[in-house]
């Protein structure tokens, strides 16, 4: 997976609440597509209209906005389905950073397995980035992983909070199997246990129908 | 206190617990979290044991194949099943490969979990189901276990007393080769359902209600606890119907402890322990529920008996009434990302602020879904079908959860009570919950699903969907349009 230490470029304002990951990326576009072919289909319900046509109000059509690499979005953004496309659609895009008063918790975890950075900050932190964003489109945000802070443009740098834990992973390009490759001793020793603890959970060496 | 569709989320509703002694009194959900730490990784994180994880047919096979090219094997083989649910065809005479998507997936899936030594319950199997449904049904699902599965509503499991949560594909990986999950441990939310529901007024119309009051990220970060009178009355499908929607409000879990309830259902299922080990595991599962002192970080108190029967009116969740109410304003959002949403919301779903939602014309009407397609969901739509016809012009399928609950269904005539009134009686799956073996709604054609998502292109582009109880969706087929289902029941 690809580090996330620091990115700059414009921040694309995508602000209704609860944006969910169906819309993000359709189901069927990931059986049908690979993880790195699925930019076409980005939030396709919005960016197209039904006639196939581009909908020219949509944010991430707006010339500026095409590759933005940060996206700056409402609460509980990617909320919804688990489906980790919606990251891959994403990065797809261009987008590495996503800056958002809240994030649904699956989508956030998944954005770790990716070298995507969920940034959380105030709703009126991100309001008025966005409002710098529609002014000056092309002005360049700065969002630095190593420093924990967001530049916006001519602004001072705003810090924000991340896991320790998942700052390491993002930074070293590592998803969680690189981060537990560690404990197989402990899990060894915890199943051994378990089949004594809790056998019901164990019957008949698994899921034997008794 | 109700609070109509217009009425921002409350704060009021919200009351810090008081402080007391945490050490020593735990809740459910810190009881089954830590007896399942494997090891402490620092900074807040946690590795865990998964003592079942559940693979469906979008993801399974995908997560095998990329698990083999990063050089892994499944560590366990017996913690996992796999089943196909989501990409396969419910129509009658279906088989594996009878759409594109699931020609595509369902045979690889199958290959590459019996390869790898994984149960693996096919289309036609007498086990097969939406993998949340068949869980419980065959006692894969047990009081105090780790549950995950490639899939968010694997919430709907914890309503036995097991921790159970949708994880991502990567996630997914790792706990094929390790058997174990990388978490940070959430906060405790309790939410009391007092009082006992009004006639016609249901789980779903309980968990709906809820999602509107706290909103979509209301349960954010938390571990939710559903307790209370009204949910220790609840049967086992209506606890598995609240918890499927845990998710909705942001909760990745939600739970709900173990009684007599939950073993009498689960008491004789062919995956859960039988004689001497059932004794065993009843003494420890007692000793699950919520300590009287634990703590939690927010509770939350709704007073079930003013709970009328909901409807959904936008494209979350959160968007939802009671079916008395009108279409609200978004000149009365709360803020601007409430107005802006509020806005797309209406205008995708082609509704007018200040108009009542009871009369709406629908086009369509699913009934199925991990939410809402058990043998109890299928008699209380039966009972309003029965003896009525689907109104012209409106197609209406009914989709029964599992094998199971389809055979059962069969046995005591709900299929020839559903046929009579007009519905199409399906195989089990998925279907129109999400739409991936291509059984959309139509574009612009307005749908009453029993599901749990009426997010915009959820159950196809374009197509509207509203979210309600299996009664309000039977009560809409029968009568063309969004209907307070109280009005069509024998009082
Ligand atoms: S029925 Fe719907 S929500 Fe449930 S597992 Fe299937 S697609 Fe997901």
């Amino acid at each position: 997976m690809q580090p996330f230490i620091s990115i700059s470029g414009p921040a694309a304002p995508l602000m209704a609440a609860n944006v969910d990951t169906d819309v993000i990326i359709r189901i069927e576009r990931l059986s049908d597509f690979g993880r790195d072919q699925l930019a076409p289909y980005a939030f396709e319900a919005w960016r197209f209209r039904p006639d196939g046509a581009e909908q020219p109000d949509f944010v991430l059509n707006q010339d500026a906005f095409r590759s933005a690499p940060i996206l700056l979005a409402g609460r509980n953004f990617g909320c919804g389905s688990s489906r980790e496309g919606a990251v891959w659609a994403l990065n797809c895009i261009g987008v590495r950073a996503v800056i958002a008063p809240s994030f649904g918790g699956i989508f956030r975890n998944n954005c770790y397995q990716n070298g995507t950075l969920p940034v959380v900050l105030p709703e009126e932190v991100i309001d008025g980035f966005a409002a710098i964003a529609r002014t000056q489109p092309e002005a360049p945000f700065t969002v630095d992983l190593d420093r924990q802070v967001v530049v916006p443009p001519n602004g001072k740098p705003v810090p924000f909070e991340i896991d320790a834990l998942r700052r390491r992973g993002l930074m070293a390009g590592q998803d969680d199997l690189g981060l537990t490759a560690q404990y197989a001793e402990q899990i060894s020793d915890f199943q051994k246990r378990d089949q004594v603890d809790r056998p019901w959970v164990w019957i008949d060496e698994g899921l034997q129908k008794n | 206190m109700t609070l109509g569709c217009g009425v921002p989320r409350s704060a009021a509703l919200f009351k810090k617990a008081d402080q007391g002694n945490s050490d020593v009194q735990r809740t459910l959900f810190d009881k089954v979290w830590d007896s399942h730490v494997v090891a402490e990784m620092g900074d807040g994180y946690q590795l865990l044991h998964v003592d079942r994880n559940l693979l469906h047919d979008l993801s399974g096979g995908k997560a095998l194949a990329d698990l083999e090219a990063r050089g892994l094997s499944v560590r366990s083989p017996s913690l996992n099943v796999a089943v196909p649910d989501h990409a396969i065809s419910s129509a009658p005479g279906r088989h594996a490969t009878s759409t594109d998507i699931s020609a595509r997936l369902a045979p690889i899936f199958r290959q590459r979990a019996e390869a790898a030594g994984i149960r693996y319950f096919d289309v036609n199997d007498p086990e097969q189901g939406i993998v949340h449904v068949i869980g419980p049904e065959l006692g894969l699902t047990l009081p105090g276990l780790m549950i995950t599965c490639g899939d968010s509503h694997t919430s709907t499991q914890g309503a036995v007393g097991a921790i159970a949560f949708g994880i991502g594909s990567t996630e997914l990986l790792h706990v094929l080769a390790t058997q174990t999950i990388v978490q940070a441990k959430p906060k405790r939310m309790r939410v009391r359902f007092d009082g006992a529901l009004g006639a016609g007024v249901t789980p779903k119309d309980m968990i709906l209600h809820l999602i509107g009051q706290i909103g979509a990220a209301g349960g954010d970060g938390h571990a939710l606890e559903y307790a209370g009178p009204a949910i220790e009355a609840l049967d086992i499908e209506g606890r598995l119907t609240i918890c499927n929607m845990s998710i909705e409000c942001g909760a990745k879990m939600g739970m709900i402890a173990p009684d007599d309830t939950t073993f009498s259902y689960l008491a004789g299922r062919p995956f859960a322990p039988k004689g001497v080990i059932w004794d065993r595991a009843i003494a420890t599962w007692r000793g699950l529920p919520t300590d009287e002192e634990a703590i939690f970080d927010t509770e939350i108190v709704v007073d079930t008996g003013l709970i009328a029967p909901q409807i959904t009116w936008g494209t979350s969740p959160e968007h939802v009434a009671g079916v008395v109410d009108r279409v609200p304003d978004p000149a009365d959002a709360a803020d601007t990302a409430q107005k802006t949403a509020w806005e797309a919301a209406l205008d995708y779903i082609g509704l007018t602020p200040g108009a009542p939602l009871e009369g709406t014309a629908v086009d369509h009407v699913f009934i199925g879904s991990c939410t809402n397609s058990r043998i109890s969901d299928l008699r209380h739509a039966a009972k309003i079908a029965d003896g009525r016809k689907v109104a012209d012009g409106v197609s209406a399928w009914v989709v029964p959860g599992s094998q199971s609950v389809k055979r059962q269904a069969e046995a005591e005539g709900l299929d020839r009570v559903f046929e009579a009134a007009g519905f199409q009686w399906r195989e089990p799956g998925c279907s129109q919950c999400v739409a991936a073996n291509g059984e959309v709604v139509a574009p612009g054609k307005r749908a009453i699903s029993t599901t749990n998502r009426n997010f915009v292109g959820r159950q196809g582009p374009q197509a509207r969907t509203h979210l309600a109880s299996p009664t309000m969706a039977a009560a809409a087929a029968v009568t063309g349009c969004i209907t307070d289902v109280r009005k069509l029941m024998d009082t």
